[in-house]
């Protein structure tokens, strides 16, 4: 039919998306077939369990919570670098989880900064390893998010209202109940839900600042039991019960979620005629000052103690930094090899299924996939060696949720835009694809491929599932020279991976808007 | 010739019928309220739109599940003509090859075409460096490299001031003068109608009305059409 005329076929994305719903769910058929019935779960899996919920709700509601005075104070005041600390809170979703974990054992740890000042008051060193340390972590990484997706709210109230309310002779305490209680309402349940739902699949920080009975997640427990056990049985059943949880608030996460933070427009000031006393302005001050201490201080910390240990480097770290980089490239282009694909089918119209294979990526659990990978492989290969193939796959898996939520709605505009002029002038197929809708979308590729790069780049997940002594990424080596205490070696290493990632975020998401035409 | 025979259109609730015949070379205003469907008839010619009943022909040959860019159709929609990251020589270029590998011979027609509407100097730059008018221009020039027997215009020239828009439909009537091409132009400006067509079609109350001469139309309008004027 004619109105069915497309100028690209949705065929390739069709084909990418089973191909990602092939893979999660095979891995996960993988892991099923291998747990053995009617064993059930242990004392120990429980403990994991409660221990899983327990810090994904502290904390989603210790980050929201810190959010909401952080985001309205940034709503309200204009400061100079206001822009670029907005900018900033976008910075934690591509850094590296041990970086940020190694900047905070330098200020938190027990050698720390705050631990070295209390000794010198005669006082005990903090405590940073457990529960705690967990919630320390993900509230690090998630209070940026959770204020950005707060703040989002409060830039969409129209200026109007506010100068309405401000007409009518609202203060501060009316203002919250006219426009800023009902926003709040509207919005946190979805941020909640979002951190919640982030926080439960967290491996890396537990991994790092858990462990032991008391403290490990449900993902710790399968890298366990996978990796000092090989109790494959019990890897498949937690991954089965892992990714119920996930899918389960993934789901709830989508359906209350507004916006995903990472939108542009949040550095708009708002005029505001409210809160003009000097003990309002201080809270605001207050609030914006500490968390962007609490922000800066981890990374300034990784800064100035790696500096010292970059020169003395071991080869390890060099060859563990190639392999990263290598790793990140190639699941970058796995990644735009999937996405491109599946954002354009969505764009023709065949949205539905292919963007619910995109979000599986956010239910699926990364070390789910790898240990169903691992089963699949090992009768036919050594998994060891395919260590990084595998990792790359896995991390363009886990992107491909956020590089349609780029991608997708600028290839509607291209395709809606130009897809009837394309026709008309008989353009189809490649044609279109190299002369239209790549062009057309250079900027959401590059940002997107940015995203995925640095993402994968600092990835401590699957790898650690398949590496074999001789092999590490960056972020994992890392993780050794910790264990080993090298503390000056790993934080001059976390140095070196913390300006890759950046570093190839930036290169790829300035090349996407090099000389762009709007 | 173009025939429309018993055509239905339908889109989402709203009913078109058109039953007539468009002689070839001659050029037509589609005029009508605004929600009457004019450029739901022209998105159908161009093949955007499937017919649910009736067959569109063109000399004789049914259009029917040929693709928009197979008819023998050159259409500007309302906006977005250009392509604003390929410059003007690639997009005139675009109406011969749409992979724009060029030949010598293909590449003398499309700087033949940029001198005909008077850009030969621009073909480098890219169209947010030209005025709204100029970019017209470009469109028009990819029109004659297109060599299509059909032109349809949806208001291409809308966004233009009223000065402009007049020098583009005098353009227009030239080009189509010289290749003996059909026009049909949506309008809703009875001036524009009265400028450069000679027929008028006045789609209204879910009906595609046959051409009648633009003056006497114009100045003796039938009831339907005098409400549309005022």
């Amino acid at each position: 039919m004619a109105d069915c005329a497309q100028p690209v076929s949705p065929r390739p994305g069709i084909g990418a998306a089973a191909l990602v719903v092939a893979l999660i769910f095979g891995t996960l058929t993988a892991v099923a077939l291998r747990a053995e019935v009617g064993r059930g779960f242990g004392a120990s899996d429980w403990a994991a369990v409660r221990f899983t919920l327990t810090q994904a709700c502290l904390s989603a509601v210790l980050s929201v919570g810190l959010a909401i005075p952080v985001a309205r104070a940034l709503a309200r005041r204009r400061f100079f670098g206001r822009r670029i600390l907005i900018t900033l809170l976008g910075a934690p979703f591509i850094l590296p989880v041990i970086v940020a974990i190694l900047g905070l054992l330098q200020v938190f740890g027990r050698a720390g900064w705050i631990s070295s000042g209390l000794a010198l008051l005669g006082l005990e060193p903090v405590q940073i390893y457990g529960l705690h340390g967990v919630v320390l972590a993900h509230v690090f990484f998630n209070l940026p998010l959770a204020t950005r997706l707060i703040l989002q709210g409060w830039q969409e109230i129209p200026a109007e209202r506010f100068r309405l309310a401000a007409q009518l002779g609202a203060d501060s305490r009316a203002m919250w109940q006219l426009l800023e209680r009902p926003m709040l309402i509207r919005i946190v349940p979805g941020a909640l839900a979002v951190v919640f739902a982030i926080c439960l699949s967290s491996f890396a920080v537990a991994l790092t600042l858990g462990g032991g009975p008391r403290a490990t997640t449900i993902e710790l427990a399968i890298y366990q039991a996978f990796r000092f056990d090989f109790d494959l049985g019990r890897a498949a059943l937690l991954s089965a019960l892992q990714l119920v949880l996930t899918g389960t608030a993934a789901l709830v996460a989508l359906r209350v979620a507004v916006g995903e933070g990472f939108g542009t427009g949040l550095d708009r000031a708002l005029r505001r005629w409210d809160g003009t006393r000097p003990i309002a302005r201080l809270l605001d001050g207050m609030w914006i000052a500490t968390a962007a201490v609490f922000l800066m201080l981890p990374l300034g910390a990784i800064v100035l103690s790696g500096l010292p240990g970059l020169t003395g480097l071991p080869a390890s770290v060099w060859a563990a930094a190639l392999n990263s980089v290598l790793v990140a490239a190639l699941s970058t282009v796995l990644l735009l090899l999937l996405a491109l694909p599946m954002a354009t089918a969505v764009a023709l119209g065949r949205g539905g299924a292919i963007e619910l294979a995109g979000i599986l990526g956010l239910a699926a659990s990364p070390l789910v996939i790898g240990t169903g990978l691992f089963i699949v492989i090992y009768p036919i290969a050594d998994p060891f060696a395919l260590a990084l193939p595998v990792t790359a796959l896995v991390n363009a898996v886990m992107a491909l949720p956020f590089a349609l939520r780029i991608l997708v709605p600028r290839a509607q505009v291209v395709v809606g835009r130009y897809g009837r002029l394309a026709l008309s002038l008989d353009m189809r197929g490649w044609p279109f694809v190299w002369r239209v809708l790549l062009p057309r979308m250079r900027p959401q590729i590059g940002f997107a491929a940015g995203l995925a790069a640095a993402l994968s780049m600092g990835d401590l997940g699957v790898i650690a599932l398949f590496a074999d002594p001789e092999f590490a990424t960056l972020p994992l080596q890392i993780y050794r020279l910790m264990g080993a205490y090298r503390m000056e070696a790993a934080a001059a290493a976390a140095l070196v991976l913390l300006a890759l990632s950046m570093a190839a975020f930036w290169i790829l998401d300035r090349g996407g808007r090099w000389h762009a035409e709007a | 010739m173009l025939r429309l025979e018993n055509c239905l259109i339908e889109n989402s609730g709203f009913a078109l019928r058109a039953d007539l015949t468009i002689t070839r070379g001659s050029r037509v205003a589609v005029i009508g309220p605004s929600g009457a469907g004019k450029s739901t008839l022209i998105e159908t010619l161009a093949g955007f739109r499937p017919l649910t009943n009736g067959a569109i022909r063109w000399n004789g040959s049914d259009l029917e599940g040929v693709e928009p860019g197979k008819r023998p159709v050159a259409m500007l929609f309302q906006d977005g003509n250009l392509f604003p990251h390929l410059t003007v020589g690639q997009n005139v270029a675009l109406g011969i090859h749409a992979n724009l590998r060029l030949d010598q011979s293909q590449q003398a027609q499309v700087q033949a075409a940029l001198v005909r509407v008077g850009l030969d100097s621009m073909a480098d730059r890219k169209p947010a460096a030209l005025s709204g008018g100029q970019q017209s221009r470009v469109a028009l020039a990819r029109v004659l490299v297109q060599g299509r027997d059909l032109l349809l215009l949806d208001e291409p020239f809308a966004a233009l001031g009223p000065a402009l828009k007049v020098e583009m439909l005098d353009l227009v009537a030239e080009l189509v003068e010289e290749t003996g091409a059909t026009l049909l132009m949506v309008s809703h400006d009875p001036s524009d109608a009265r400028r450069i067509a000679d027929q008028v079609v006045l789609v209204a109350d879910g009906c595609v009305h046959a051409p009648q001469p633009t003056a006497p139309l114009l100045d003796n309008p039938p009831p339907a059409l005098k409400a549309y004027l005022g």
